[in-house]
């Protein structure tokens, strides 16, 4: 007994680490490294600013044009004076961009609309975003169905592009760095940040 | 050996952060593709220091004491890339006046273009 314990100590002595596999094994990481790694890419809400005015007036928009939402530090909501809910906005303001003369109180056309976002000091950045994200949102749900049907909404709806997509994202990820988007081009989003009241 | 090495003691270098910014959740999102056209701008509660919690503004790795100074940045920053794009990370829970207040200082500075950077929404696609 003694002595095959010591038989094994003489062995244990002479294990080395094997190094063979150490090549496969980097690979294999460096591999699973490559797979798993992604560069987080900035996403957000794009907005252009105004420029700024000197001593100027801006641009007067017919009342009918202006689609007013006001939204306060409560995160309650006042679409044209009255009080309305978040999940309201949408819907209105598709409504409002859609109306192609029809209704007196509403716009004379898509590019005639402005939509004017006004807040309270006080109110939390997030309640802006989500207002700001509903009033995209309509507008991309307008942009998803020119692209399924490649033709403008309303009467007179003209052809714009050449070939349907299943929604604007696809539309856009066709697009090259210095391409045109048509759609956009065709039916903008006129979207206005009033400057907040300081709620004393 | 050293794939190994540097795969360990690597860290890929970020802005260090000063303030904290637990960004809005939105639905209507762009994706930057650009990534040398964008500048950042994080408006938050600060995460240490005796102000902790006091709403501040940071630019790249400093803090901007004077809210004038913003406008002075971007107008160097513009001139350098004048396709700039300004990455707006602001808290949640910040208020508009702040926002407002800087945005202002970007339109005196005539960096125009601007994006509030966002997280997708949990649950959407």
């Amino acid at each position: 007994m003694a002595d095959l314990l010591d038989k094994r100590r003489e062995d244990r002595e002479d294990v080395e680490i094997p190094t063979a596999s150490m090549a496969d094994i980097a690979f294999l990481l460096l591999i699973f490294f490559l797979v798993t790694t992604t560069i987080n890419v900035d996403t957000g809400i794009g907005m252009t600013l105004p420029p700024k005015l000197e001593n100027q007036d801006p641009p007067p928009v017919k009342d009918r044009n202006m689609f007013k939402v006001l939204v306060n530090s409560q995160g309650d909501v006042l679409i044209e004076g009255e009080r309305a809910s978040m999940n309201q906005i949408r819907d209105r303001v598709k409504e409002h961009v859609l109306n192609f003369g029809e209704d007196p109180d509403l716009a004379v056309s898509p590019s005639d609309a402005v939509i004017s976002i006004k807040t309270d000091a006080q109110t939390p950045y997030r309640i802006y975003i989500d207002t700001l994200d509903e009033v995209w949102m309509a507008y991309r749900e307008i942009w998803n169905s020119i692209a399924r049907s490649g033709t403008l909404p309303g009467p007179n709806g003209e052809q714009i592009l050449q070939k349907t997509f299943p929604d604007y994202q696809a539309y856009r990820s066709t697009l090259g760095p210095e391409d045109d988007n048509v759609i956009r081009d065709n039916f903008g989003a006129n979207i206005s940040i009033a400057e907040p009241d300081l709620g004393e | 050996m050293l794939l190994i090495f540097f795969m360990v003691s690597t860290v890929l270098r970020e802005t260090d952060l000063k303030v904290r910014t637990q960004l809005p959740e939105a639905e209507a999102l762009t994706k930057i593709d650009q990534k040398r056209l964008i500048s950042k701008l994080f408006i938050g509660p600060l995460k240490s220091g005796e102000n902790e919690g006091d709403t501040a503004i940071q630019i790249d790795d400093a803090l901007i004491e004077n809210r004038n100074a913003i406008r002075q940045i971007m107008y160097r920053k513009l001139q350098e890339q004048p396709k700039l794009i300004v990455s707006m990370k602001v808290d949640r829970e910040s208020e508009m006046n702040t926002v407002n207040e800087v945005q202002q200082e970007l339109r005196d500075a005539g960096t125009l273009r601007i994006n509030y950077s966002s997280s997708r929404e949990a649950g959407a696609n």
